[in-house]
């Protein structure tokens, strides 16, 4: 079966209802590891960034950072979950070669987070997903089977990402197709990155997903039997990996056949999932509590410090700048997309007074300029402030928005403000009536026939005479007092 | 000087009276224990070098008029479970049998910070599995009271090298009785603090939440003054505890009249034995010296073998897994596939002992069995704690036996690894519980075969515990009956 080609017809697919859950590993963004003081840093040489503890060296101990447990109660609390205040980490055990303990250090039956949801937009649709956990856990090293001289020969191990944070989020059962799961992954990294607790690059390896699918006759309670799609590496994968494994499921039970538990990985080459264990293979993981970490403590003073330093979540954010500043909801969603450009537009909004003009600059000539330089918001050349003083010229009246357009490369390309180029390059509007009375004189004098016109009773011929006096200062002429100049000399 | 019979003190002076150097006294250690090693392999290497090195640090400081600490100059062996940065360390295993630590335990950072001068690593049973010491991929110790006789383990060659004389103290682990059970053999005191007391950073993982680091010493004093260098928080152990060290040489008053002691009538049924008449002399010593005694009863105790082993087959199974080949360990060289790599490397690396430990734990860990053993031995584990708060709450100190026999010969009970794990009940509660225990010597057998009384008291009551235990030593032990 290809990808590409439907595998069950429509109306067939329709009898059948899809149940997804998604598992999404994040590291945190700590400047050291979760058991040990190594720094968490990516690209160092192999086998640098490591010590007795995360190489695990017989007799070192973990002991759990501090920080690492601020970062996760963030994320808790980002993604709507109950804290526990008292959790307990727990011992995954497996053979790896890149895996040093022979056992991750994870968080079984009580996680640091419970209990959450996240909100999503789908086809003018809301929708809430629910998150059963958030758990705490190190990250495994990597094993490295190509780019040296005897890769035919060994596998290497470089074991520097070994006990980098991670947290793991499971969502409930609630997801029923693949652009609400792509939904639910770009909410999730979206309100990761405004909290600072990870840049969720995925090329880094920073966010990760497994999905668990099954499918159902609709109506039915029961579940299907799943298999799981592991490590898939990118939001777009997902979406093609959950298309490709529904119809997979459902044409497998149309034919006769049975759904089997099992671990698969998705192609994305031939855009396929095939089977990588079967649950006869699949790991027991023995799970028991870790005995050489204390139960983590969570007290309520320490959580509100916590919640203290929470910034506003893209949900209240949207909200709010519908309801403050009168922008449309598709409008705030752009605008919410990272913490930095909702702190851009609010700056921006600030500075001009106009906030519905300063959101269309951001998203459409600033986000055009960053999209064509490939830059960051942050590292724009105009600033928020800049940006904002533009805008507020429109408003005030002193430049059109034709001139805005034409000052804003300008400032795009030397970073200096608005005025300043305008003083530059004699951009300021005229608005002085004795040097317009000259040019309008002049024009005048050199258009009797429209004049004429004019005084005829054809009073529209008004806009060719502006536009004659707006050609004649060069576009500096302030158009409203041209046209009152006009008119009270023609009158 | 009579290297065999020095002690802390007796070393103080001598170095004070400058009798002696701290460097006569490492040679003298190095050369005694290596003449008197082949007759009990009870130590797995001399660390010569490093011996030299901190005896003649000692001696530079105090040549400055400096303070060279509390164990300045003192010979220690170390069991060879504790890492020693540089120095091999083999867990008595065939698996590391080439592995060289980067680091040092924090009990060795300390004990060498105190001016302790490290002379050996001990011999002991494979990762500290057994109760002989004839589980080392090194071959077994010799009891040096009976050459014919196991000195007990696991950490049987730090008990030998103290009664043989080759290091005035020494470092074991204890997780079921590792501890008091050769110092019971080998007639000298052994100490099991309690848990969190000293840090296990360092100390290669058994099963971790039963682990202990602890001293033996060749009387009371000398036990107590090593514990109370090694003691204290650490940050590099999450489970060490904050409680602050007492001077435990404060509180060896040698009075210990209206001390309550509870002797637990569960570990006295039946009894009938000459180790059974020790003790009870050793009770009547202690009630001539003042001591209350009364009997006590800890229920939960039938229940102890079968959860200790539980609990410490669980711990192990996984804290074992790190041994596969991919790193310090020995790797098998006919592995074609990563598998066979874990799999021949596993097979050939561990001993029969640690195999039926991973086995057993990796069972009672197993997904549909964890409810019916691991989580319900750790609520027997409670009701051992319980059971000992209880008495706890009635008396200062319970006073039992070590072991139901004194050391037994070489070969005697390998084959029977059930009579083996048997051997341990007395010892392992005081283990399960986390409290602290001792064993300290209480006569001998007809057949002059050491017998030691054991002492537990509450947690962190390692004070009481010493008093209670030297005021015996200084009366005579039992002789004082």
């Amino acid at each position: 079966m290809s990808s590409t080609e439907l595998m069950v017809p429509a109306e067939v697919f329709a009898t059948y209802e899809p149940v997804i859950g998604l598992e999404v590993h994040v590291q945190l963004g700590t400047n050291t590891k979760i058991y040990c003081g190594c720094p968490t840093g990516f690209g160092a040489p192999p086998n640098t960034n490591v010590c007795p503890v995360c190489l695990g060296m017989p007799g070192a101990l973990p002991v759990l950072n501090r920080s690492v447990v601020e970062y996760a109660v963030k994320a808790g609390l980002a993604l709507n979950c109950t804290v526990r205040n008292e959790s307990i980490f727990a011992r995954k055990n497996y053979f790896y070669p890149d895996l040093p303990k022979g056992y991750q250090i994870s968080q079984y039956d009580r996680p640091v987070a419970e209990h959450g949801f996240i909100d999503i937009f789908v086809n003018e649709t809301h929708k809430r997903i629910g998150v059963t956990r958030a758990h705490l856990e190190d990250d495994a090293g990597k094993s490295i089977h190509d780019g040296y001289r005897d890769s035919d020969l060994y596998t290497y191990v470089d074991l520097n990402r070994t006990g980098t944070p991670l947290i793991e989020i499971v969502s409930e059962p609630d997801i029923r197709n693949s652009d609400e799961a792509y939904a639910y992954l770009t909410e999730l990294k979206q309100l990761m990155q405004f909290i600072g607790v990870s840049e969720c690059d995925m090329e880094k390896g920073q966010l990760r997903c497994d999905a668990n699918v099954s499918v159902r006759k609709r109506g039915a309670e029961k579940f299907g039997t799943k298999a799981e799609v592991k490590n898939v590496n990118s939001f777009r994968f997902v979406k093609l990996a959950l298309d490709y494994e529904i119809q997979r499921q459902i044409a497998l039970i149309e034919s006769g056949g049975k759904v089997v538990q099992e671990t698969r990985l998705y192609s994305p080459d031939t855009g396929e999932t095939y089977s990588m264990r079967s649950k006869e293979a699949a790991h027991d993981y023995r799970y028991f509590p870790e005995p050489d970490l204390l139960p983590l403590r969570i007290s309520d003073k320490w959580l509100g410090e916590i919640r203290s330093t929470m910034p506003e979540l893209p949900p209240a954010k949207r909200a709010r700048f519908v309801e403050q500043y009168g922008i449309r909801e598709y409008d705030a969603q752009v605008l919410t997309l990272t913490r930095e450009m909702s702190e851009y537009f609010e700056k921006a909004a600030e500075v001009s007074g106009d906030a519905r003009t300063a959101a269309n600059w951001v998203m459409g000539d600033l986000a055009g300029a960053l999209k064509a330089e490939g830059k960051e918001i942050t590292e724009s050349p105009v600033t928020a402030e800049k940006l904002g003083e533009l805008v507020a010229l429109i408003k005030k009246g002193e430049i059109s928005g034709k001139l805005a357009k034409e000052i804003f490369p300008k400032m795009w390309s030397t970073g200096d403000g608005a005025a300043a180029i305008m003083d530059r390059e004699g951009l300021r509007q005229i608005s002085d009536t004795s040097a317009l009375d000259a040019i309008v004189d002049e024009v005048l004098a050199k258009n009797p026939a429209q004049v004429e016109q004019y005084k005829g009773g054809k009073t529209t011929v008004i806009g060719f005479l502006v536009g004659q006096v707006m050609k004649a200062s060069r576009g500096q002429a302030n158009p409203q007092m041209v046209n009152e100049l006009l008119k009270k000399k023609l009158d | 000087m009579d290297i065999a019979k020095l002690t802390i003190e007796g070393i103080r002076a001598g170095l004070k009276a400058k009798q002696f150097t701290a460097r006569e006294v490492c040679e003298a250690a190095l050369g005694f224990a290596g003449a008197e090693n082949p007759k009990t392999n009870a130590y797995l290497l001399l660390s010569a070098e490093r011996a030299r090195a901190a005896a003649d640090a000692v001696d530079a400081k105090l040549a400055r008029g400096e303070d060279a600490g509390a164990l300045a100059g003192v010979p220690v062996a170390v069991k060879d479970v504790i890492v020693t940065k540089g120095v091999r360390t083999t867990c008595g295993s065939r698996m590391l049998e080439n592995f060289v630590p980067p680091y040092d335990a924090t009990a060795v950072q300390r004990l060498e910070a105190a001016g302790g001068v490290i002379i050996g690593k001990a011999n002991c049973d494979e990762f500290a599995m057994g109760s002989s010491n004839e589980n080392s991929a090194y071959g077994p110790v010799r009891n040096p009271v009976d050459l014919e006789r196991v000195p007990g383990g696991s950490s049987g060659g730090s008990a030998a090298v103290v009664a043989q004389g080759t290091a005035v103290v020494s470092l074991g682990s204890d997780t079921g009785g590792s501890i008091r059970q050769p110092a019971s053999f080998c007639g000298v005191v052994g100490v099991t603090p309690t848990y969190g007391r000293v840090s296990r950073y360092g100390l290669v993982a058994f099963a971790s939440s039963l682990d202990h680091i602890g001293p033996f010493g060749r009387n009371v004093k000398d036990a107590a003054t090593l514990l109370e260098v090694i003691a204290g928080r650490d940050e590099m152990d999450a489970t060490s505890a904050f409680a602050p060290v007492p001077r435990y040489g404060e509180a060896m008053t040698g009075d210990v009249r209206g001390m309550k002691i509870g002797l637990p009538k569960e570990y006295f049924a039946g009894l009938a034995s000459e180790t059974g008449d020790l003790i009870m002399r050793g009770v009547e010593a202690l009630k001539k010296l003042g001591c209350e005694v009364r009997e006590v009863s800890l229920p939960a105790t039938e229940w102890a073998i079968s959860c200790y082993y539980i609990i410490c087959t669980a711990e192990a199974s996984s804290n074992l897994a790190r041994y596969d080949g991919v790193k310090y360990t020995m790797r098998s060289a006919d592995a074609k596939t990563l598998a066979d790599m874990y799999r021949n490397t596993r097979g050939d690396g561990f001993g029969a002992e640690c195999k039926r430990r991973i086995m057993l734990g990796t069972y009672v860990l197993s997904h549909g069995y964890y409810d019916a053993y691991y989580l319900k031995a750790q609520r027997v584990r409670s009701l051992i704690s319980q059971d000992f708060q209880k008495a706890f709450g009635e008396v200062d100190a319970l006073i039992t036996p070590v072991s139901p026999f004194p050391a037994f010969k070489l070969g005697e009970k390998l084959d029977d690894p059930l009579a083996m794990y048997l051997s341990d009940i007395y010892t392992i509660t005081g283990d399960l519980a986390g409290i602290p225990c001792m064993s300290v010597p209480c006569g001998a057998t007809a057949a002059g075969l050491p017998v030691g009384m054991q002492i537990l008291t509450n947690h962190f009551q390692e004070g009481p515990m010493f008093r209670l235990a030297e005021a015996f030593e200084r009366a005579g032990g039992v002789a004082g009956a």
